[in-house]
């Protein structure tokens, strides 16, 4: 790659679902772990069965979220997913309040 | 270098005592966690309580600390007095950004090394960039621990970057300043072009950008998460856009046909009749641009002309007594 090519960058769309194992990979966590995740609330897979589990990019998004939350504050998974749950309202209730 | 005041970060007395430390600085971590805080400097707030909790958690440093003098002000020029022996803390497994400055010069530099771990990290050169790990007990247990189990040291790197709602329907040209991946190895700049059509939360993979695995010949990604600087009018929710429109009284009550602003130009809207404040209008296809777009929101704001002129309040009065309308009808008043 020479000084003046950009690198590739590839958009994570809706169009190009991950399945658990490169959720699994891009995200460092075991399958167990991931499986435990989504039996908390903490990502959902689009609809299907476990064997053909797909996320879209915004899982990576809350698993890194729970992941700092986990690890800054001391939250058990339980924790991690209410705080998830209640941080998406509040975002919601700024929004209809307009403020940031 | 500026002196910093630990206890007053934490708001403690100098006197509190050792079981005081954890809840205050717990308190502090909760309330400025830049995932929970909206704030701006919330991130510093962070990461400044997480450096007062280090040292004022372990009696020996408290010590140390304590012995500067209880004279030093917040801000002070400060320098370590002549002779000081550097506190060399316990060993430290990297994986964060180093300390401030005041901290190195107490307690020496080799404790409080910036980290090639896993996990974000800021994106210096960038502006308002990512966010790096803040907490750093978790190489020690007790508070914050890592109670996952990890598939394996992670090749891929994470990120977060700030663009403006205008580039999700563009796209931009941005560059970052990644840390080193390895140590003695400098870090490298990147020119990322972000592509059009990228949601709030979304991400976006720069392939083999990331950490060499075990495997030396073969590279990580690296992931970038988007988030959107906030905009004057425009708020967004996931690819869908919301906008506050104010309309005049006489628009919401008799309709009318309005020009909106969006990202990608104006575009005509027809107001209808009867209109309260607080409707929304659903315009498809004009949130953020993708395969399916998202859609804008757009609430109707009754806003009110002020009666300040002469002319105004004549009208005003014409209209109230003009019209027979009773808004506090059903509170039996």
């Amino acid at each position: 790659m020479t000084q003046t090519d950009l690198p590739l960058v590839e958009l994570l769309d809706d169009e190009t679902p991950l399945t658990l194992a490169e959720l699994c990979r891009i995200t460092a966590l075991t399958e167990e772990q991931l499986q435990s995740w989504v039996a908390h609330g903490i990502v959902e897979p689009l609809k299907g069965r476990r064997e053909s589990w797909h996320f879209t990019a915004i899982a990576i998004t809350r698993v890194n979220r729970a992941k700092r939350l986990q690890q800054d504050l001391g939250l058990n998974t339980e924790g991690a997913a209410l705080a998830l749950d209640l941080l998406d309202e509040i975002e919601q209730l700024r929004r209809e309040l307009h403020r940031r | 270098m500026e002196y910093k005041d630990y206890y007053k970060i934490l708001g403690l007395n100098r006197d509190a005592k050792q079981e005081e430390i954890k809840p205050a600085y717990r308190k502090m971590a909760r309330k400025f966690h830049p995932d929970v805080s909206k704030e701006t400097g919330a991130e510093e707030k962070f990461k400044a309580a997480s450096e007062a909790y280090e040292v004022l958690k372990d009696p020996e440093k408290r010590a140390a600390y304590d012995q500067l003098g209880a004279n030093w002000q917040a801000g002070d020029q400060f320098q370590a007095p002549p002779g000081w022996q550097q506190r060399a803390g316990g060993s430290r497994t990297g994986g964060h950004t180093g300390f401030s400055d005041f901290f190195d010069s107490i307690f020496g530099a080799g404790f409080g090394q910036a980290g090639f771990g896993q996990g974000d990290f800021d994106l210096g050169g960038f502006g308002q960039g990512g966010f790096s790990q803040g907490g750093f007990d978790r190489d020690h247990g007790g508070f914050g621990q890592q109670p996952w189990r990890e598939s394996m040291a992670g090749e891929d790197m994470h990120a977060r970057i700030e663009i403006d709602l205008e580039d999700a329907f563009h796209g931009t040209t941005k560059t970052l300043t990644l840390p080193a991946t390895q140590p003695g190895v400098a870090g490298k700049t990147l020119q990322v072009r972000i592509p059009k059509g990228v949601h709030q939360g979304g991400q976006i993979r720069l392939p083999k950008q990331g950490r060499p695995g075990r495997n030396p010949n073969q590279v990580g990604d690296l992931y970038l998460e988007v988030s959107f600087r906030p905009h004057a009018f425009y708020h967004v929710d996931g690819k869908d856009i919301m906008l506050d429109l104010p309309v005049a009284p006489w628009e919401a009550a008799l309709g009318a046909s309005v020009q909106i602003p969006t990202p990608a130009g104006k575009v005509d809207l027809k107001i209808p009749a009867g209109s309260s404040h607080g409707r929304k209008l659903r315009i498809k296809g004009r949130g953020i641009p993708a395969k399916v777009p998202g859609d804008m929101y757009v609430a109707i704001t009754i806003a009110l002309p002020p009666a300040a002129t002469d002319a105004n309040k004549k009208a005003y009065k014409a209209f109230a007594d003009a019209v027979d309308f009773d808004p506090r009808a059903k509170m039996g008043v």
